[in-house]
């Protein structure tokens, strides 16, 4: 097997594991589901690709982002303004552009507008924070979260302060947010194998190293922060269509601990971390709130008190950091069984030889 | 004139607050490289620990009603104690774990409080009255000063010199001022690393409780997230003072509070509901000048 095939196989490989997963998920969900586990997997879906657009910048530089969530903040806001109802806009955000106030677009301009202010609210900050050592960056995302939640509930004539946004339409369910959550893992793992990925993940495991080896550290982590927050964007686009009803607080503090959480969780290094790492707090916090509703064994009804989900879920993830402090998966990332593949080859007769210069290579 | 003297009286007051408030998390961060966002919640556990033990939906003082000199030590023992646990759960199996570990780790403790707090004490802010004789102003010439202010300042001196003396004068104080410069070195050197380190937590809880004490008798309301705003000024006082510096935790209190209270005082009326914008604006600009905070920290420095 030839250098592009083997190179193809393994950035293909993990995003059609990972998709196929889920796909599988969602036709289970579809096939025996309730309308309210539909419900919960499309949010988790969302949240999914929140968490992978989190992971393309944490996980493949190591800095710690506080502020990710501010952009799904800026993209649900965004897709808010090009969606909702115009003699709405008029009465509540009177001081929205001409072009977002009287007229209301349909899919895919609003997720697109989204994604791009995001991506260029991104490239602005990136641009003048980046150069800041890891915790400097980290602090500075952190007062760029603060700052995003405080214009954006006292900008009255265009975010409509804390007042809620209403009426956003809906897009559709569990199979919209599974095309787009393929969709960020596709491009989490493309840019993961592309060059910049690579010299990014070298500038995260040695930064002098890789300085020294022309790596320009700003503009990879650059090019990593505005990709996510393209995503991420986009991603909040989907929320707020999802939700139809916006206010700035639900891009906060708690948001953005159960995204971290989740990516903390799974496992920061890797993509298979960030997708393990959301359905398992997924399911840890919708199995709590099952049985704070309470369940039925042998005809007996047993309930939690209100309120034990937050702290079943804060008890969950003590336990998991403390248990696997790298995360569920420990950086493991699903690679192609090259091997297998090659054995299939063989049978079906390809020439021996190119077998023989893989296995040499050492996998 | 009169209004700016008020202002910087005002400035003085909140940025004994945030200064107290990122001790807390400072000492931590000097010896543990923990940023512990939990810090705040142990704040609001000492504001509710006025009212243990009683339930209702309006707050009955409990420990709160006890002669302040065994009111205090308690509040403080109630506050220490849930530092000391939260170390002993969490943070010591987590010792060789990774920064963003700690972390998170510590984000989960304090959603933890926050939850147990909720369910225990309900979700509905409490109002409660605590030494609001200090709440009347003093005339220091044209001056009128709200005794409280200067009590808070007052008590922040005297915490920082009780605190500089003991990391100073005191064995546990060098074992942890020790540890904060180079923790493997004083290991090898015979310092025990649980007890320094369960000292620290010891030490950030009895700030977190001065720090409930003061505010709670300045705003009068019980929230279970009344920490989570001044844990949040504290973290970046911290980082523009220079992450790991005790100076640099106090110079940073003391910048954000007066950024805070002037901006609030000079900014025109309709950008002041922008303020915590500005100041977390001039956070990042600050950090933008001086990368490793106002005091950077000799420690902290990246050795090739």
């Amino acid at each position: 097997m030839t250098e592009t095939p083997r190179r193809l196989i393994e950035s293909v490989w993990l995003p059609a594991c990972l998709s196929l997963a889920l796909a599988i998920c969602v036709v289970g969900v579809q096939l025996v589901g309730s309308e309210s586990l539909r419900v919960t997997l499309t949010e988790m879906l969302i949240r999914l690709s929140i968490v992978v657009g989190i992971y393309i910048f944490i996980g493949n530089s190591g800095i710690i982002s506080f502020g990710q969530i501010g952009f799904m903040c800026i993209g649900a806001y965004a897709t808010a303004w090009a969606t909702c109802d115009p003699t709405w806009k008029q009465i509540m955000l009177q001081g929205l552009p001409d072009f977002l106030r009287e007229h209301t677009y349909p899919f895919p301009i609003p997720i697109a507008l989204a994604s791009s202010l995001s991506a260029a609210v991104a490239f602005l900050f990136g641009y003048t924070v980046l150069r800041l050592s890891g915790i400097g960056a980290s602090i500075a995302t952190f007062a760029f979260l603060v700052v995003v939640n405080n214009v954006y509930s006292n900008w009255t004539s265009v975010t409509g302060a804390t007042s809620s946004i209403v009426g956003i339409p809906s897009l559709g369910g569990p199979w919209a947010a599974l095309a787009f959550s393929c969709l960020a893992i596709v491009v989490a793992s493309v840019f993961q194998h592309s060059h910049f990925g690579l010299m990014l993940r070298a500038s995260r495991d040695d930064e002098i190293a890789a300085k020294a080896s022309a790596v320009d550290v700003l503009k990879v982590r650059l090019v990593a922060f505005v990709f996510s927050a393209f995503l991420i964007g986009a991603g909040g686009s989907l929320y707020a269509q999802f939700l139809g009803i916006l206010t700035p607080d639900m891009f906060y503090m708690s948001l953005t601990f159960i995204t971290l959480a989740m990516l903390v969780v799974g496992g920061i290094g890797s993509l298979t971390g960030a997708v393990a790492g959301t359905v398992v707090v997924t399911l840890i916090i919708e199995s709590l709130r099952a049985l704070e509703n309470g369940i039925f064994l042998a005809g007996e009804k047993f309930a939690l008190p209100q309120g034990s989900q937050e702290i079943g879920l804060g008890i969950a993830m003590a336990l998991i950091l403390i248990f696997r402090p790298q995360g569920l998966v420990g950086g493991f990332e699903l690679s192609p069984p090259l091997r297998l593949l090659e054995r299939l080859r063989l049978r079906l007769g390809a020439p021996a030889q190119q077998s023989h210069d893989l296995v040499s290579r050492g996998d | 004139m009169i209004g700016f003297v008020q202002n910087i009286v005002d400035a003085l007051s909140l940025g004994s607050i945030y200064a107290l408030a990122a001790l807390g998390i400072g000492l931590l961060f000097g010896i543990l490289r923990l940023i512990n966002f939990a810090h705040g919640d142990f704040i609001t556990i000492g504001a509710f620990a006025l009212i243990v033990p009683s339930r209702n939906e309006t707050a009955v003082m409990g420990i709160g009603s006890l002669p302040f000199i065994i009111m205090v030590p308690a509040v403080c023992a109630i506050v220490v104690i849930a530092a000391l646990m939260s170390d002993r759960l969490v943070f010591r199996p987590l010792r060789r774990a990774s920064s963003p570990t700690l972390m998170v780790a510590s984000f989960s403790v304090g959603y933890l409080i926050q939850n147990s707090i909720l369910v225990i004490f309900g979700a509905r802010p409490k109002g409660i009255d605590l030494w609001s004789a200090l709440g009347k102003q003093i005339a220091v010439g044209p001056l009128r000063v709200p005794q409280l202010e200067l009590v808070t300042i007052g008590v922040t001196l005297l915490l920082m010199l009780a605190l500089s003396a003991f990391l100073k004068k005191t064995p546990y104080g060098m074992q942890i001022r020790a540890a904060a410069e180079d923790f493997q070195m004083a290991r090898y050197l015979g310092v025990k690393a649980n007890s320094a380190i369960g000292v620290a937590f010891a030490l950030s809880g009895i700030l977190a409780a001065a720090v409930s004490l003061l505010y709670i008798s300045q705003t009068g309301t019980l929230t279970n997230v009344l920490g989570v705003p001044l844990m949040l000024y504290a973290f970046i006082a911290t980082v523009i003072g220079g992450m790991g510096s005790l100076v640099g935790a106090v110079v940073g209190g003391f910048t954000v509070g007066f950024l805070a209270v002037m901006l609030q005082a000079y900014l025109p009326d309709d950008l002041r509901s922008f303020r915590d914008a500005f100041v977390f604006g001039a956070v990042v600009l600050v950090l933008l000048v001086r990368p490793a905070g106002i005091i950077p920290t000799r420690a902290l420095a990246q050795r090739v």
